[in-house]
C-alpha cells in the first residue's frame, strides 16, 4: 500500500472583512515585501480561526499545519464543526484554491464532488447536460458515451432525456447530477455533503454507490458530512478538524467518539458583571459519555459568593436548537450549596434518553428557592449529538416528531 | 481513462508562465461542449433562432450608414457605405466580444470555478472559439453584401492582402483574449474595472477606424493621427478592409506593431491570469 494523498504542513489564510477599499495600498506593500524576499507583512499577525471571538487582525488561518497521509483504497471521513476547515481542505485538495503554505502530493486522478450539477445549463436537455457536466468533471467524451446508459439508468430519467433540465423536478435534477458524478472514473473521490439532497431512498442509493466505489473498486474516498451515520458506514478512518487544526486522526469510531466529547464543553473564570456578593457560578464544564440512547451528561460546576447567603440548589436545563426547553434536571431538591465565602465545586450526572442528532444548549440556574434566584445563565454551553438513538432506523429524524425518541419494546 | 496514474503536487506557488497546455488539451472535449452550449443556449426558445446573429450587424450597418455616412458625411474612401461599415463592424465586433466576455470570465463563472477544477484557461478559450462561430456567421453576411455590390457593378477590388485574413483573425482573437484576461484577473479584486470595460470598449471603437478611414484622420488631423495609429486594432481593421475591399492604409510596419502589442498583452494576460486563477475563489 502506498500513500494516495500526502499532506504536509498545509495552511490556508483568509482575509476577513471588506476586500476593496484600501487594498491597493496593501497590495503594493505586500508586493514590495515579496520583492525584497520578505514574508507577507499581513500574514504574520494571523491567528487561529475561532468564529466566536472577535479578532485583532484581519487575517484568519482557516487551516493551520495540517499533516496526514491517506493510503490507497482507504475511505476517510473528515469531521468537525462548521468552520473547522473541512470545506477549505476539500477545496485545496480539489485545486479550487491554493494553499498559503505547505504541500500536497498524490497519485491518481482526483474527482471532486463539492456540489452536484455544477455547470448544468437549464436550457440544455438532460443528454446535453450529461455530456457538459461530465466534461467539466474531467471525463472524456468517449468515456461518457460508454457510460451514458448506465448514468441514465441510475438517475431513472430515461423518458426525459431530451427535455431541457429546467423542466425537471428538483428530485430528477439532483438524481441526474449525482448519477453523472458517480460514474466518474477516478482513483480518488472527494465528496462534500452532497447527500444532503434528495429523498431518503435516493440518499441510500447514493451511499450504496459510494460504498461500492470505496470497497468494491478499491478507490480512495474522502468524505465530509455531518451525517455521522453515513460517515461511520462508509469510512474506515477519520480525521477530526477543529479550528483549522487536525486534532485527531485514527479509526472512524474513535474519531466520532472524540468529536462528540470535544468542543466547547467548558466555561471557566468568566467575569460576571453582576453583584459578586450574590452567589454565582464561576465555572461550568460538561462531559458526555456512554452511547446512544443511554448518553450521560456529567456537569461539574463551581459557585462562589463574597458574602453569606442562604443555601442554594441548582437546576440544569437542556434546550433544543429551536429554543424550547426539552428537559430540566434538578439533582437535589434540598439546598445543598452553602455560601461561606470562597469557591466550592460540585458535580452532577444527568441521564439523557434517546436524543435525535442535533445541537443542544444548556442553561444553569442557581437559587435558594423558587422565589429567590441568584444566578441564571442561559445557553452557556452547547453540545452536539451526532449519532442517532436507533442505529438501524432508516427513516429520518426531524424536530417535527420530537427531540427525544422514547425507549420502547414489544411485550 | 489512461492507465498511467499521474502524480501531482499542490503547492502555493507555481512558475510565472505555466500554461498547462497539456492539461488544456486533455480537456479539449469540454472546450467543444462549452462552445456548443453557448451556441445552443443562445437561440433556444427564440423564433428567429440563429438569424439573430445577422440582425445585430445588419441594423448597426444601417444606422451607421444613415448617421455617419449620410448625416455626418464622413468619407468612406470611395467604397459603398454599407460595405465599408460592415467590414469595420464585423471585425470590431469579434474583438469587442472576445474582450468583454473574457473580461468577466471569473465573475461569470465564479460558481463553477468554486466547485470544480479544470484548467481555467478553457473558459476564455471557449469564449474566443464560440465568438469565432458568431464571427463566421457574420462573415457570411459580409460576403453576401460583397457579392451584391459586385454584381450590381460597384467598384471595389479584393487585394492580395486577403491572404493575411487568417493571420489578422488570430491577431484579433489573441488581442481580445490577452486584454480580456488582464482585465478579468484584475476585476476579481477591483470591481471598478468591470464598469470601465462597458463603456471603454464603446469609446475605443471611436478611436479605431470602424466608422472612418485612417486616411481621413491623416488628412484632417495630421498632428493627432498618431493616437489612432497607436491603437493596434486600427491596423488590423485597415488590413481587413484593404484585403477584402482594396481600400485602406496597409503597411507592414503597423501590422508588425499590432502583432508586437498583441504578443506583449497576451503574455501579461497569461501571467496575471495564471496568478489569479489559483486563489480568485477567495476574493471574488
Amino acid at each position: 500500500m502506498s500513500a494516495a494523498i500526502k499532506v504536509e504542513n498545509l495552511s490556508k489564510a483568509y482575509q476577513l472583512g471588506q476586500i476593496g477599499t484600501g487594498t491597493i495600498s496593501r497590495d503594493i506593500e505586500r508586493w514590495y515585501a515579496k520583492l525584497r524576499g520578505k514574508e507577507d507583512p499581513f500574514l504574520r499577525i494571523g491567528e487561529i480561526n475561532d468564529q466566536n471571538t472577535k479578532s485583532e487582525s484581519d487575517i484568519v488561518w482557516s487551516l493551520r499545519d495540517i499533516n496526514f497521509e491517506i493510503e490507497q483504497g482507504d475511505a476517510v471521513g473528515i469531521i468537525g464543526r462548521n468552520g473547522a476547515g473541512k470545506s477549505t481542505l476539500l477545496k485545496i485538495l480539489s485545486r479550487i484554491t491554493s494553499p498559503t503554505t505547505g504541500k500536497i502530493s498524490g497519485k491518481g486522478r482526483i474527482a471532486s464532488l463539492l456540489e452536484v450539477g455544477t455547470g448544468f445549463h437549464p436550457e440544455l436537455s438532460g443528454r446535453e447536460n450529461i455530456f457538459l457536466n461530465g466534461a467539466i468533471l474531467g471525463m472524456r467524451k468517449k468515456e461518457i458515451v460508454r457510460k451514458l446508459d448506465e448514468i441514465v439508468d441510475f438517475a431513472g430519467i430515461e423518458r426525459y432525456l431530451d427535455t431541457p433540465v429546467k423542466r425537471y423536478s428538483s428530485g430528477m435534477y439532483v438524481r441526474l447530477a449525482f448519477a453523472v458524478a458517480a460514474h466518474l472514473e477516478s482513483e480518488i473521490l472527494i465528496v462534500d455533503e452532497v447527500l444532503a439532497v434528495g429523498d431518503a431512498e435516493f440518499q441510500k442509493k447514493c451511499l450504496g454507490k459510494m460504498d461500492e466505489v470505496s470497497k468494491g473498486q478499491g478507490r480512495t474516498v474522502l468524505f465530509v458530512s455531518h451525517n455521522m451515520d453515513a460517515v461511520m458506514n462508509l469510512c474506515k478512518n477519520g480525521i477530526v478538524l477543529n479550528s483549522g487544526k487536525s486534532e485527531f486522526v485514527g479509526n472512524i469510531h474513535d474519531c466520532i467518539e472524540y468529536y462528540q466529547n470535544s468542543g466547547l464543553n467548558s466555561i471557566d473564570n468568566w467575569v460576571t458583571k453582576k453583584n459578586l456578593h450574590r452567589p454565582h457560578f464561576t465555572s461550568i464544564k460538561y462531559q458526555i459519555s456512554g452511547t446512544q440512547p443511554d448518553l450521560v451528561l456529567t456537569i461539574s460546576f463551581k459557585t462562589s459568593s463574597a458574602s453569606k447567603n442562604p443555601a442554594a440548589f441548582v437546576v440544569f436545563g437542556i434546550k433544543s436548537s429551536l429554543g424550547g426547553t426539552i428537559m430540566e434536571a434538578v439533582p437535589s431538591l434540598q439546598p445543598f450549596i452553602q455560601f461561606n465565602g470562597g469557591e466550592t465545586s460540585y458535580s452532577c450526572e444527568i441521564k439523557l434518553t434517546g436524543f435525535i442528532p442535533g445541537t443542544y444548549f444548556i442553561y444553569a440556574w442557581l437559587g435558594a428557592s423558587e422565589a429567590e434566584n441568584y444566578d441564571w445563565q442561559d445557553n452557556i454551553l452547547s453540545f452536539e449529538v451526532t449519532l442517532p438513538p436507533m442505529a438501524e432506523r432508516t427513516f429520518p429524524y426531524s424536530a417535527r416528531t420530537g427531540f427525544l425518541v422514547a425507549q420502547s419494546k414489544l411485550i | 481513462m489512461n492507465n498511467v496514474t499521474p502524480n501531482w503536487i499542490i503547492e502555493p506557488k507555481s512558475s510565472l508562465i505555466d500554461l498547462k497546455l497539456k492539461e488544456v488539451w486533455e480537456y479539449r472535449d469540454l472546450l467543444g461542449l462549452l462552445v456548443r452550449r453557448d451556441f445552443v443556449s443562445f437561440y433556444k426558445q427564440t423564433i428567429l433562432g440563429p438569424l439573430w446573429f445577422f440582425i445585430q450587424p445588419l441594423f448597426t450597418t444601417i444606422i451607421f450608414t444613415f448617421i455617419f455616412g449620410n448625416l455626418a458625411g464622413i468619407s468612406t474612401d470611395g467604397l459603398p457605405k454599407p460595405l465599408f461599415y460592415m467590414a469595420g463592424i464585423t471585425a470590431w465586433n469579434y474583438f469587442a466580444d472576445c474582450l468583454t466576455k473574457t473580461s468577466t470570465v471569473f465573475k461569470d463563472n465564479a460558481n463553477i470555478f468554486g466547485k470544480v477544477y479544470f484548467p481555467r484557461l478553457i473558459m476564455p478559450l471557449s469564449i474566443v472559439v464560440s465568438n469565432l462561430v458568431r464571427f463566421g456567421v457574420q462573415m457570411i453576411l459580409f460576403i453576401a453584401f460583397m457579392c451584391y455590390y459586385y454584381f450590381t457593378g460597384t467598384h471595389f477590388q479584393i487585394s492580395w492582402a486577403i491572404l493575411l485574413f487568417p493571420y489578422i483573425l488570430i491577431l484579433m482573437a489573441l488581442l481580445g483574449l490577452g486584454t480580456g484576461m488582464i482585465i478579468s484577473a484584475m476585476t476579481t479584486k477591483y470591481r471598478d474595472l468591470a464598469f470601465l470595460v462597458g463603456f471603454g470598449v464603446q469609446l475605443l471603437m471611436y478611436a479605431t477606424t470602424v466608422i472612418y478611414p485612417l486616411s481621413e484622420v491623416e488628412k484632417k488631423y495630421p498632428s493627432y493621427s498618431w493616437a489612432i495609429e497607436y491603437n493596434p486594432m486600427t491596423s488590423i481593421i485597415e488590413t481587413f478592409r484593404y484585403g477584402f475591399l482594396g481600400e485602406g492604409s496597409f503597411n507592414w510596419e503597423s501590422l508588425g506593431y499590432a502583432s508586437g502589442v498583441t504578443f506583449i498583452l497576451l503574455l501579461i494576460g497569461i501571467v496575471v491570469f495564471n496568478k489569479v486563477e489559483k486563489n480568485f475563489v477567495d476574493t471574488v
